[in-house]
């Protein structure tokens, strides 16, 4: 039987899984968009190809599986270069399908072309440009085994017009890739293994520093299992948090720049870290020459790059964190036959200090204004098992890791290592698009939301129903929290005002429907007002406080030792008596660290 | 200078020096020299990579690159007997008639090659260690070296086996 190269592709996601893809047509993709229309492969038009790239991310996030973007030749692909560095960054597993102009065209600057390969090398786990039409299947095949395995990230595969216009002598799904550059190892080294469980069980104050690795790899099981067989404490960082029920007596929670104070302070003490699928990013360890003195440091990771990268790792691991940790539990096991688990009473003593010391804040007025923190709150209190929280980026999303407790993998979906702001409206989109049961609330700022709002239209249309709860501080919020902290309160390109857009005209323009409220005794009423509507998005405008700060925060480039815990902190440290002049101590100062 | 020499089997895949050399670039790291060509196998090629190990640590590059899909093996060749290593350059030297036997002096010590005889010009063939050919270079620099070009270095590992054995130090797979 005869088939096009762009049946081929079609057909080939279809083998592949895929049962939705987000995309947006143009010339070079044309002949995709043809057979789509007859495969039971559901098809979500973006009103941006960036907003289909974060579409792919978000259902990625949420459900584990390969997330698909397709856009086409030229503008179409270098709209998706955000989404793919995003990817790449937080290791989303993702495939990518651009048009490009016919083979012959390619490299004569030809209407729509760009280079999306060479624009795409360093921000992709792989990419190609498919110029044989009967690789097609192989192609396909490739890229979504290596986006899904080992270190998961985002792969692109270009296609030219005549090579989806060609015909195919076969096609042929193939039942096993050939990559012989291409082997994770997914099992850890032995020796290593028994070596963890010895460091383990001669630490007095370990920390298991779970990272976004352990989301990837499925490691929940392993990971509460470890930690509740010697009382280990657990730090969820940005990408992880989740993997270990924040409700969890063992969990301290989000390590960091704006982590939680006891678990910054716990790895800052400890003596030994249990790394497992982190990367030790400078949001995590701060000015990395003093981060945790004094711990030696176990590191399991699949990225072989990883180990070492940062800081030296004592114990290294290459391995998938779910596999290595099951390995380390029987190690433990068999080493505590004759070894005493580690009295770690005086370790929990402290912790629980801290705990009780250095709580999350909230310092809400009854008669106002609103606090963005007394949002959250009651966003958190309405999440239910099952339900998903995504953000964009800023305080926004701070505030929303912060206070609200995640007891399950994959029900917290953010932008962590770009930092993407318009990430929020279409990851939440793709989000619900890859689990429809779930409610799908989406936290953002307003400055994020403006980024991508066009999408609503895509999930009105689409049927898409999230609930959107912007944190509208009419600024963007944490450039002005920089610029108050560190600039003398030289407010530069922040205010948004609070009324353009006016959300809950944009809501009823995109046929959704929308909600202002602006006190704190009015948030638990709206939300459930929101709640109760599930034929269409909702957007509510939360107008809230534009001058709260997100804390605690270790500022950026100093040491977590000098984490700063609340405004009043911050104000008390800034005008000690040894700063006569004002000046700021070295470790509030902002640097050269970004 | 301490330079380490990579040598580095890839797939001939399209872009793959893009890749590498791309890849250095990112992460901050300069390459003396970079040397490719096909090996024994078909569709295999080898770079061979000098790079700077003084002022920079190999290890994250070395990991980096193992990442690339079409990158099958790096091996770090050892310059210290355990490895071969040559690069190729050819000079083009002012040479007239007076000058023209001490620069053919120079050339049968060096056992450097005429390649090419005009009547105000020699061009030499040399090859050799990159010592060798510097050293060419500076003997032959008094009579006025009007062009130079050279290949970039190359190596194997000494004895009787071959990379995709597995000898010298294998770096780990990828992720």
């Amino acid at each position: 039987m005869e088939i096009t190269g762009a049946q081929a592709v079609i057909k080939s996601l279809e083998h592949a899984g895929v049962d939705v893809v987000f995309g947006h047509p143009g010339g070079a993709i044309l002949p995709a968009y043809d057979p789509i229309i007859d495969s039971p492969v559901r098809h979500v038009l973006a009103r941006h190809e960036q907003g289909a790239g974060h579409m792919a991310e978000g259902y990625a996030h949420a459900t584990g599986r390969v997330g698909v973007a397709v856009a086409t030749s030229g503008p179409g692909g270098t709209n998706l270069v955000t989404p793919l560095a995003d990817a790449m960054m937080d290791s989303i597993p993702m495939v990518a399908i651009t048009g490009q102009v016919p083979r012959a065209a390619v490299g004569g600057d030809a209407f729509q072309e760009a280079d999306l390969t060479g624009i795409t090398l360093p921000i992709t786990k792989h990419n190609e440009m498919v110029t044989d039409p009967d690789r097609i299947p192989a192609a396909i095949a490739e890229a979504f085994h290596i986006a899904s395995t080992g270190r998961p990230g985002p792969v692109l595969l270009d296609f030219p017009k005549d090579v989806l216009n060609a015909v195919l002598s076969t096609f042929e799904w193939p039942e096993r890739v050939h990559l012989p550059g291409y082997k994770p190892t997914v099992r850890g080294h032995g020796k290593m293994v028994r070596e963890a469980a010895s460091s383990i069980l001669a630490s007095k104050r370990p920390v298991i520093y779970a990272g976004g690795g352990t989301i990837k790899a499925g490691a929940q099981a392993e990971v509460a299992a470890l930690a509740e067989r010697l009382d280990l404490p657990v730090v969820t960082t940005l990408m992880a948090r989740g993997v270990f029920p924040d409700s969890h007596p063992l969990a301290l929670g989000m390590p960091g720049m704006h982590g939680h104070w006891a678990a910054v302070t716990a790895m800052q003490r400890s003596d030994l870290l249990i790394a497992l699928g982190a990367r030790f990013d400078d949001r995590v360890t701060g000015r990395l020459d003093a981060f945790a003195p004094d711990a030696e440091v176990i590191h399991v990771d699949v990225d072989p790059a990883e180990i070492g990268k940062n800081r030296h790792a004592d114990v290294p691991i290459v391995g998938d964190a779910k596999t290595v940790t099951a390995q380390i539990l029987e190690a433990l096991e068999s080493q505590l036959e004759r070894t005493a688990a580690p009295d770690l009473t005086p370790w929990w003593e402290t912790l629980r200090t801290w705990q009780a010391e250095h709580p999350l804040r909230n310092d809400q007025q009854p008669e106002g204004p609103l606090k963005p923190q007394t949002v959250i709150d009651a966003i958190g209190r309405r999440k239910r098992v099952g339900d998903i929280v995504v953000t964009g980026v800023g305080q926004h999303q701070m505030w929303a890791s912060q206070h609200i407790a995640y007891d399950e993998p994959r029900s917290w979906i953010n932008s962590g290592g770009l930092g993407t702001m318009g990430f929020c409206v279409p990851a939440a989109i793709g989000a619900k698009v890859g689990r429809p049961d779930a409610t799908v609330l989406a936290v953002d700022g307003d400055g994020s939301f403006q980024m991508t709002q066009q999408e609503l239209a895509t999930a009105r249309l689409e049927n898409i129903p999230v609930v959107f709860c912007i944190i509208n501080n009419g600024a963007l919020g944490m450039v002005r929290q920089w610029q108050n902290l560190f600039y003398d309160n030289r407010f530069s390109q922040i205010d948004l005002t609070f009324d353009c857009p006016d959300f809950v005209k944009l809501a009823d323009a995109f046929g959704c429907e929308g909600l202002r409220c602006d006190a704190p005794e009015d948030v638990e009423a709206t939300l459930d007002k929101a709640l109760s509507v599930t034929d269409r998005p909702v957007i509510i405008d939360f107008r809230v406080d534009q001058t709260e700060n997100v804390f605690p925060m270790v500022p950026a480039g100093a040491s977590n030792d000098d984490i700063i815990e609340s405004a009043a902190e911050w104000d008390a440290r800034a005008t000690a008596p040894d700063n006569p002049d004002g000046e700021l101590p070295e470790s509030m100062r902002e640097g050269d660290v970004v | 200078m301490n330079t380490t020499t990579l040598s580095v089997l890839v797939e001939d895949k399209p872009g793959v020096l893009t890749r590498v050399a791309g890849l250095f670039a990112r992460r901050g790291f300069n390459i003396d020299s970079l040397a490719v060509g096909t090996t024994e196998v078909p569709g295999l090629s080898r770079m061979t990579i000098v790079v700077d190990s003084e002022t920079q640590s190999l290890e994250q590059v070395t990991k980096q690159l193992n990442k690339l899909v079409h990158v099958l093996k790096i091996v770090e060749l050892d310059g210290d007997g355990g490895s071969v290593e040559r690069e190729l350059a050819l000079i083009k030297v002012a040479a007239d008639g007076s000058n023209r036997g001490e620069i053919m002096d120079v050339v049968q010590v060096f056992r450097a090659s005429v390649v090419d005889v005009d009547s105000d010009a020699l061009t030499l063939e040399a090859t050799g260690s990159a010592d060798k050919i510097e050293a060419i270079i500076r003997l032959l620099s008094p009579y006025g070296i009007r062009e130079l070009v050279r290949s970039g270095r190359i190596g194997l590992g000494r004895g009787a086996r071959s990379v995709s054995e597995g000898r010298a130090l294998r770096l780990e797979r990828s992720a």
